[in-house]
């Protein structure tokens, strides 16, 4: 079975992006899909309903939905299996852009839609850092140059990056990155899969339910309004 | 990307909404052809510039194929912008990315691989032969108006991304010198494809491919006989050029405009 995880900031494209992949190579593979997001979602039962496929979702509620994802993998790769799926997508919330989802023995694809500002790539750095391919969606909305310059700025952030350029809803550009799914291995050995990166330092005193203001009132890793440099050590 | 290396682009049929097959055989294009693609809205005209550019193989909705000197394209014309021999200028107006003139063009030229000094003022220059207000160079591309936002992207096609074939999508919804642009871009010797529905543009190219229910129904090749129609059309634009400056500088419209 092949694992592929999609991340992404909200309402860029995702699951437009998963209905291609179903639609372009769920006559040939089994394809399983699970959805992680905090409150509500329902891509599961749109999917079920559009393509007759095994769907789950599940909330992430007051845990980050990174994190989540990072607990329930495991039994969710079970659960595809169980399915005989060749292949599971893992969508994800993709809220904060602090963490990145992807895991080992997994294809990581970023999803970012080009009528986003320019300067959206470098927010959403460690996403798109330590994901195989980037799809650029929306690309009919804009010009050349800019799709240019926007695919620019994503090389800014990773340079080795597979960029894909689509309009999810038509299908086009899709070519690339069935190929790419194609090709990709299967997982080896899920007992070895990790994450590609650190996630955020320590435990934020916010998570274990502070509800007090001010720097003085916290612990760990804190930081005031001035020199408030930046932090990011993970990779 | 050296234009003498396309000869041709072929298109070869894909099927209409009902899956019926494409009415020509191959349309091709070559250096300097002109090409107006007309219909009404929803009759695919989008769709089919938009097929040239990702250089569709039996792999879109419109089931067309497109070839490069007879054969399939290599990936690096596709995917690698700097090789890319076609520039696709949207019907959009508005430029979303949120950076100023010149940092945006000199982010595509880095991305093209251009090494050559100024042509960032090259390009706005040239966009200003166009427009009736002057695009500056420190000015927000957010906050360009949609002509000038039209002009710079045709300029920037032809000096930046220099490709040999240009898809321009309702140029002339922009209020911009469409007669200037179209006769600068013939001077360059691009091939260029208009999605029109402007008669002058429509009569200034060679052919006319016009599209019905999502596929080609007709390809037009008018050879000179639409010569009196073209006069006529020159004629009225001119009028309605001088009377849009006039009422543009705030005068009033009396028997002088038509003169």
């Amino acid at each position: 079975m092949k694992l592929i995880v999609i991340a992404g900031p909200p309402s860029c494209g995702k699951t437009a992006v998963v209905k291609q992949i179903i639609t372009n190579l769920g006559d040939s593979q089994k394809i399983a899909y699970l959805k992680i997001d905090v409150t509500r979602a329902f891509e599961d039962e749109e999917l079920k309903q559009e393509f007759g496929i095994p769907t789950k979702k599940v909330y992430s509620g007051d845990l980050c939905p990174d994190h989540a994802s990072v607990m329930v993998m495991k039994d969710a790769i079970g659960w595809a299996k169980e399915e005989q799926a060749d292949i599971l997508i893992v969508e994800s919330a993709g809220l904060c852009l602090r963490c990145s989802p992807y895991t080992t023995q997994s294809l990581g694809i970023v999803v970012t839609s080009a009528v986003n500002g320019i300067n959206t790539p470098l927010k959403m750095a460690p996403m798109i850092a330590l994901a195989d391919m980037a799809v650029v969606t929306r690309i009919d909305l804009v010009s050349q140059a800019e799709k240019e310059v926007f695919r620019e700025r994503i090389r800014e952030v990773n340079g080795d990056l597979d960029i894909i350029e689509a309009n999810a809803v038509q299908g086009t550009g899709m070519r690339y990155l069935l190929r790419a799914i194609e090709e990709y291995p299967e997982i080896n050995n899920p007992d070895t899969i990790t994450l590609r990166g650190a996630p955020p330092l320590g435990v934020c005193t916010i998570c274990i339910g502070k509800t007090d203001i001010g720097w003085q009132n916290h612990f760990g890793v804190i930081r005031k309004l001035d020199g408030a440099d930046y932090l990011y050590r993970g990779d | 990307m050296n234009s003498e290396t396309i000869r041709e682009i072929t298109i070869l049929p894909g099927r209409n909404r009902s899956g019926e097959t494409e009415n020509f055989d191959e349309i091709v294009i070559r250096p300097g052809d002109t090409i107006s693609i007309v219909g009404p809205t929803g009759s695919g005209k989008s769709a089919f510039i938009n097929d040239i550019e990702i250089f569709a193989a039996n792999d879109t909705v419109t089931r067309r194929t497109i070839l490069i000197n007879g054969e399939q394209p290599p990936e690096e014309y596709i995917r690698d912008p700097a090789k890319k021999p076609v520039a696709l200028i949207t019907q959009n107006t508005k430029c979303l990315a949120d950076l100023k003139v010149r940092e945006f063009l000199e982010m595509h030229i880095k991305s093209r691989g251009i090494i050559e000094a100024e042509i960032a003022g090259k390009t706005i220059d040239l966009a200003n032969e166009f427009t009736g207000e002057k695009i500056r160079p420190d000015v927000k591309m957010t906050a360009l108006s949609g002509g000038q936002t039209r002009s710079l992207m045709v300029a920037d096609a032809i000096m930046i991304s220099n490709t040999p074939l240009i898809l321009l999508d309702e140029v002339e919804n922009a209020g911009i010198f469409k007669d200037r642009v179209i006769e600068t871009l013939k001077k360059y010797k691009k091939a260029l494809i208009f999605v029109t529905h402007d008669p002058m543009v429509s009569l200034m190219s060679d052919r006319r491919i016009v599209m019905k229910d999502g596929a080609v129904h007709k390809v037009l090749e008018p050879n000179g006989s639409e010569k009196k129609a073209l006069e006529k059309v020159i004629e009225l634009d001119r009028i309605m050029y001088r009377m849009r400056e006039q009422i543009r500088a705030g005068e009033m419209m009396c028997d002088r405009a038509f003169t």
